[in-house]
């Protein structure tokens, strides 16, 4: 890691919450894998590789404050934020209790108005205009607040994403655009997706800083959220942050990234995965020792088995549910 | 009560509720220091500051995008689209989010939002100035679309859709803006979304309509009226969802209906209206439902024959419901 906790403000405690939400994420998301080759659930998309972005820019936020338009890979930002792993279970059982839709919505399309998680939906980015909306509710209603909203570097490319930057940029909103550059828009390399060099190049064309971040380390993207938070705060508005990352699954549990790209490369990926990096680094640190660790790990998978048992055993929704909720 | 212009009414009514409730505010091209090009968001600026009165960069889906946040939010935008014809950019976040946030989120997430919108032909506007885009919306659930046809209505309607809980796509025709006048109420009132309105009561054919055409259409009935033929008009007023019963009363007052709108014949509102009627009112029907509407071509063109050749008139209205009525 490039940067001490400590030196961030972070104390050995929130280090170490910080490995546990990674772990987490990446457990529930293995889990989820399993049981959709199982054939008891349909679908995933994961967050594989992208868990320090995730929760290392999640702790930089202020959970029942700020307001989130999270995208569909951002598992490890909506456990921080307070979803739990029952609630990521249920919606992939797609069953009623699931907080995000009541199964109405593929998994991953992460809601909850309690949390103050906005709905998605599955076209790209047309999240980062409702975030803008967000962050010109705060500025209208002088509430200190941020709007924070995160997307692929495919995304990018969305006329959204263009549309509500300026616009954010032009009424200095207090929006944090985190981009999760992973490398792949499903089988389309970042060469063929960016005409510029990094995601952050495109800031200075909306008159906002643009801040490129190494994606595997939760404590630098933490760092650049936390100043973004704070300059959105003093009324300077909004920042883009790319974070560079790698997706380590396929695009979704239907996609077969064999087609598109080398084992080699994932293989080379996988060395550099942000859960073994954290986990030496806590290590190192002397944060934990490896007993403390294990039996950290330990519970969470408790957590995750019990969530499991629970969703899979949870009703499904009454099917004439389907026509309510139409108009208010 | 005051004589409004059907722009005045549009203005009137933005400004009794944003005097009503801080949450609303206004959005869109050149609404502020202009006034809006058409100037229905005149004055408002002066009044109520440019926190509220939004003039926004050159971007219809941000417009809606970052209206449909602020919704979400709590807040109360009224977004314009400058011409209806504009609206196009826009559509992904009207259909694919506005329309299905309450559904998607089971209920968690809402919008109240309203995107106004000027429609419609016969202001030598050519192809992109003239268009009628409400079939693009009509049959998305989760959508309300309103299209009043006099000042009166305006105001009842522009509250109830700001007061709406969802989002309500508010389409005024452009060429209604100054050539209709009428009397406003200056207290408070709303019209319900979802209801049409008998805007003539006749016995002998019934005349299906909105907008620009219902004006047409009583100009046609006033004439008809002369020759011995009584006509039934009904006013769609709200293009989705259609008030289905207001329509099969209208057309089972008469048996004989003919449906008028400006859009092409093919694929417009009048296609489900036609629908709904041949469905529940079949056997109080003495002769095929007819629809009259713009030609199938791309858009209305620019020079004025050809303009005049797209529009609709009370004369050719008035001949397609002789053609019924002698039926």
């Amino acid at each position: 890691m490039a940067i001490h906790h400590r030196e961030i403000g972070l104390s050995d405690q929130t280090a170490v919450e910080i490995y546990r939400y990674m772990f987490m994420a990446r457990k529930v998301d293995e889990r989820e894998w399993i049981l959709n080759r199982a054939g008891k659930i349909h679908f995933v998309i994961s967050c594989q590789g992208q868990e320090a972005a995730q929760v290392g820019a999640a702790f930089a936020l202020e959970k029942g404050v700020d307001y989130l338009n999270p995208y569909y890979r951002d598992t490890g930002v909506v456990l921080v934020m307070g979803m739990t792993v029952r609630d990521l279970l249920l919606s992939a059982f797609a069953k009623a209790e699931d907080p995000n839709s009541g199964g109405r919505q593929m998994p991953g399309h992460f809601s909850s108005r309690k949390l103050n998680i906005m709905t998605q939906s599955s076209p790209t980015g047309t999240q980062i205009p409702h975030a803008v909306g967000f962050a010109l509710a705060a500025k209208y209603e002088k509430k200190p607040f941020v709007s924070f909203v995160t997307l692929g570097e495919g995304t990018s490319n969305q006329g959204d994403f263009h549309e509500a930057l300026n616009f954010a940029g032009v009424h200095k909103l207090p929006v944090i655009v985190l981009v999760e550059n992973n490398q792949y828009a499903i089988s389309v390399p970042v060469k063929k997706q960016l005409a510029c060099e990094s995601v952050a190049d495109r800031a200075v064309g909306y008159g906002m800083p643009g801040v490129s971040v190494d994606g595997n380390d939760p404590l630098e993207v933490y760092k650049a959220v936390k100043e973004a938070r704070e300059r959105a705060l003093r009324g300077e508005g909004g920042t883009l942050i790319e974070a560079k990352t790698y997706r380590l699954t396929p695009h979704s549990s239907d996609d077969d990234d064999r087609t598109y790209r080398s084992r080699d490369e994932v293989e080379l990926a996988k060395k550099q995965d942000p859960i073994l990096r954290y986990r030496e680094y806590i290590l190192s640190q002397r944060l934990m020792d490896e007993g403390k660790l294990a039996a950290l790990e330990k519970k969470v998978m408790e957590e995750i088995d019990e969530a499991t048992r629970y969703a899979e055993e949870a009703p499904y929704p009454e099917p004439e549910s389907a026509m309510l909720h139409v108009y208010g | 009560m005051a004589i409004l212009s059907y722009i005045e009414a549009v203005t009137h009514t933005l400004r009794e509720e944003m005097k009503r409730d801080p949450r609303v505010f206004l959005l869109g091209e050149d609404v502020g220091v202009r006034g809006g090009v058409f100037r229905a968001t005149q004055g408002l600026i002066e009044e109520f500051g440019e926190e509220r009165v939004i003039d926004s960069p050159l971007t219809e889906s941000a417009i809606v995008g970052v209206s449909i946040g602020a919704a979400a939010y709590g807040l109360r935008p009224v977004a314009e689209i400058q011409f209806a014809d504009f609206i196009l950019p826009a559509v992904n976040q009207i259909i694919s989010e506005a329309a299905k946030i309450r559904y998607r989120s089971n209920n968690d997430w809402h919008v109240p939002l309203v995107i106004r919108a000027p429609y419609g032909g016969g202001v030598h506007g050519a192809l992109y100035h003239s268009q009628s885009m409400e079939r693009i919306f009509a049959g998305n659930p989760g959508l309300k679309i309103v299209a009043p046809a006099t000042p009166y209505d305006v105001k009842g309607l522009l509250t109830s859709a700001i007061r709406d809980e969802d989002p309500v796509l508010f389409f005024e025709h452009k060429r209604l803006y100054r050539s209709v006048k009428g009397e406003v109420p200056e207290q408070e009132y709303t019209l319900p979304i979802g209801k049409g309105d008998i805007k003539r009561e006749g016995s002998d054919i019934t005349v299906i309509s909105y907008g620009l055409t219902l004006h047409y259409v009583l100009q046609a009935a006033e004439s008809l009226a002369k020759e011995g033929i009584s006509t039934h008009v009904f006013d769609l007023m709200t293009l989705y969802p259609l008030d289905k019963e207001g329509i099969i009363e209208a057309a089972a007052k008469t048996g004989k209906v003919l449906i008028v709108h400006e859009d092409h014949k093919e694929g417009g509102i009048g296609g489900e209206v036609s629908a709904v009627i041949a469905e529940e009112a079949l056997f109080d029907l003495d002769a095929p439902i007819k629809r009259l509407g713009g030609p199938s071509i791309p858009a209305m063109p620019y020079s004025p024959p050809l303009e005049k050749f797209y529009m609709l008139n009370p004369d050719k209205i008035a001949q397609a419901m002789r053609e019924l009525a002698y039926f």
